[in-house]
């Protein structure tokens, strides 16, 4: 008996809610992409639930709030959710420090990506908001990683329990 | 993304994702808004009255202001009918709150509470208390985003208040800050010069203001100046804006090419009796050239003396010949039509005089839409292709 989904999903929304929560306007080109963090942690750990499609969900309601190209999250998030499914494994057992490395090697090739549709859009404009996020997000994600942990932690137990 | 970038394919899709977003938004924006209402609902009485006999004396003061303007938009009104430009109907305008809502990281965005149910279109253009904020580019039932005049994909056409010359203010992705890259080393602007919306284009109208020139720096050893302007518009502690309808200024548009005492009533209605008269004088105009109805509002133009508002706007040489050539010929018919009608009623003729050093005096505005006179056919297509304003600056 798998936990059940539910507060995922609301984890999921409440970081897409996060993300849009206006900052200091010193700090508005580093504002951390929450819902990426939180999306990138369920993939690794839950592979079979969180997964390519929940990142397509997640990243077309990214579209709307940021009005950016309809599909342009959603298909950087499911080409970041693929990567991790496919490499879960071997990074589940990488101590901390590698795995934000990897997070951040991630997360460059996303603002990667979506600098390279921003281009071809005819879009891209250059300025600490193009790379401040993957900065802070790497910060964040050892952060995020903990919290994350408590809540799967829970979550599983209160399974075990009931099952 | 192909299908949003190419076609507008997905702009439904988009509006009814945006619409079931819009509770998230506003769940957002509510601890802002409640921080705002307490401090609001706890200043002490004091403050209050304070502020309530300040915003009384400032009332009374706007008011003293509004009574003159009511006479000189009349007068403008008057004027603008002598000249057969475009007349300049008051703008509708409906107020927005702006959520407090981040969205990307790379441009100057907001999003308004005011959507299609409130009317608010595309190419919308937003002003606050002091100066044009932005356009809306996207609209959804009940939201509508924005994109700020500083936004680097962001271009406007202004014109300088001071001698009417015109250019385009380029936003620089700081909120504080406006380019005007297009201005060569031998054109006339100081800091401090007053930067208003020329109307060109379209998206926005007439006559807002846009941003003072704090700097203009020729060090560069380019043909053109560095000019850097700040924007008139608080916009980085947008509370509230007005979505101006553009509608309004698109009728005024299409009512010049209607015959011109509608034009002369329509703005002067809310005026005193004076202009009365200049109502009746174009009247008179198209019934003598009979034959070139067309031609008939162009015949107005020469008599209250043109050249010295052509030679305010002689910065702009290529526009200039062409009225006169039309006025040429069309000289004499109205000269005897008209002769009559001013001895006739001598306020009326008064009122001529007065209009050319008026007109001259006024003329900073003017030039900014002489130029588009000669060819009303360019200028009513701009309101079409609201994208002018904002094309890439690059």
């Amino acid at each position: 008996m798998m936990p059940s989904r539910w507060p995922v999903w609301l984890l999921l929304f409440a970081a897409v809610a996060i993300e849009i929560v206006p900052l200091p306007e010193g700090l508005a080109p580093f504002r951390p992409p929450w819902a990426t963090l939180v999306l990138l942690y369920w993939a690794l750990m839950w592979p079979g639930r969180v997964g390519i499609f929940t990142a397509f969900g997640i990243g077309l309601v990214l579209d709307v709030a940021e009005g950016s190209l309809l599909g342009q999250n959603a298909f950087v998030l499911a080409g970041l959710a693929y990567l991790v499914l496919r490499f879960h494994l071997r990074m589940r057992i990488f101590p901390l420090w590698q795995l934000t490395l990897s997070v951040f090697v991630l997360l460059f090739l996303a603002g990667f990506v979506n600098l390279w549709i921003d281009g071809i859009a005819g879009r891209a404009s250059f300025g600490p908001g193009r790379w401040g996020p993957v900065l802070s997000a790497t910060l964040l994600w050892p952060v995020v990683m903990g919290a994350m942990d408590r809540v799967r932690e829970r979550l599983e137990r209160r399974d075990r329990s009931f099952a | 993304m192909v299908l949003d970038h190419r076609g507008s394919y997905l702009e439904e899709a988009r509006r009814q994702l945006a619409a079931a977003f819009y509770p998230v938004q506003q769940a957002i924006n509510a601890p802002f808004r409640a921080s705002r209402w307490l401090s609001d609902s706890l200043a002490s009485r004091d403050a209050l009255l304070a502020e309530n006999a300040d915003l009384r004396r400032k009332s009374l003061v706007n008011d003293a202001t509004l009574q003159r303007y009511a006479a000189l938009q009349a007068e403008n009104a008057r004027l603008r009918a002598l000249l057969d430009s475009t007349a300049r109907v008051p703008d509708k305008v409906v107020i927005g709150e702006v959520l407090s809502v981040e969205m990307d990281r790379l441009h100057h965005r907001i999003i308004v509470n005011k959507g299609q149910r409130s009317g608010t279109r595309d190419g919308q253009a937003l002003i606050d208390a002091q100066g044009v904020v932005g356009q809306v580019t996207r609209t959804a039932p009940d939201s509508a985003e924005a994109l700020l005049i500083t936004d680097p994909d962001h271009a406007l056409p202004v014109e300088v208040v001071r001698n009417g010359l015109r250019t385009i203010a380029v936003g620089t992705g700081n909120r504080n800050r406006l380019s005007l890259p297009y201005l060569t080393r031998n054109q006339d602007v100081e800091p401090g010069d007053l930067l208003v919306t020329s109307g060109l284009g379209g998206a926005f109208p007439a006559g807002y203001p846009v941003g003072t020139v704090t700097k203009v720096d020729d060090s560069r050893g380019d043909a053109f100046r560095d000019i850097t302007a700040r924007p008139a518009a608080r916009l980085d502690r947008l509370h509230e804006v007005l979505l101006v309808l553009p509608g309004t200024s698109r009728v005024a548009a299409d009512a010049e090419l209607a015959p011109p005492p509608g034009l002369a009533a329509a703005p002067v209605r809310g005026a005193a009796p004076p202009p009365a008269s200049p109502a009746s004088e174009p009247a008179p105009a198209p019934a003598a050239p009979a034959a070139t109805p067309a031609r008939a509002p162009v015949v107005l133009t020469p008599l209250p003396r043109r050249p010295p508002a052509d030679a305010g706007a002689a910065s702009e040489g290529t526009t200039a010949p062409a009225p006169p050539v039309e006025s040429a010929p069309a000289l004499p018919s109205p000269a005897t039509p008209a002769a009559p009608s001013a001895p006739g009623a001598p306020g009326g003729d008064g009122a001529t005089a007065e209009g050319a050093p008026a007109g001259g005096e006024d003329s900073a505005p003017q030039p900014g839409t002489s130029p588009a006179e000669p060819a009303p056919a360019t200028d009513d297509p701009g309101p079409q292709d609201a994208s002018t304003g904002q094309e890439p600056a690059g």
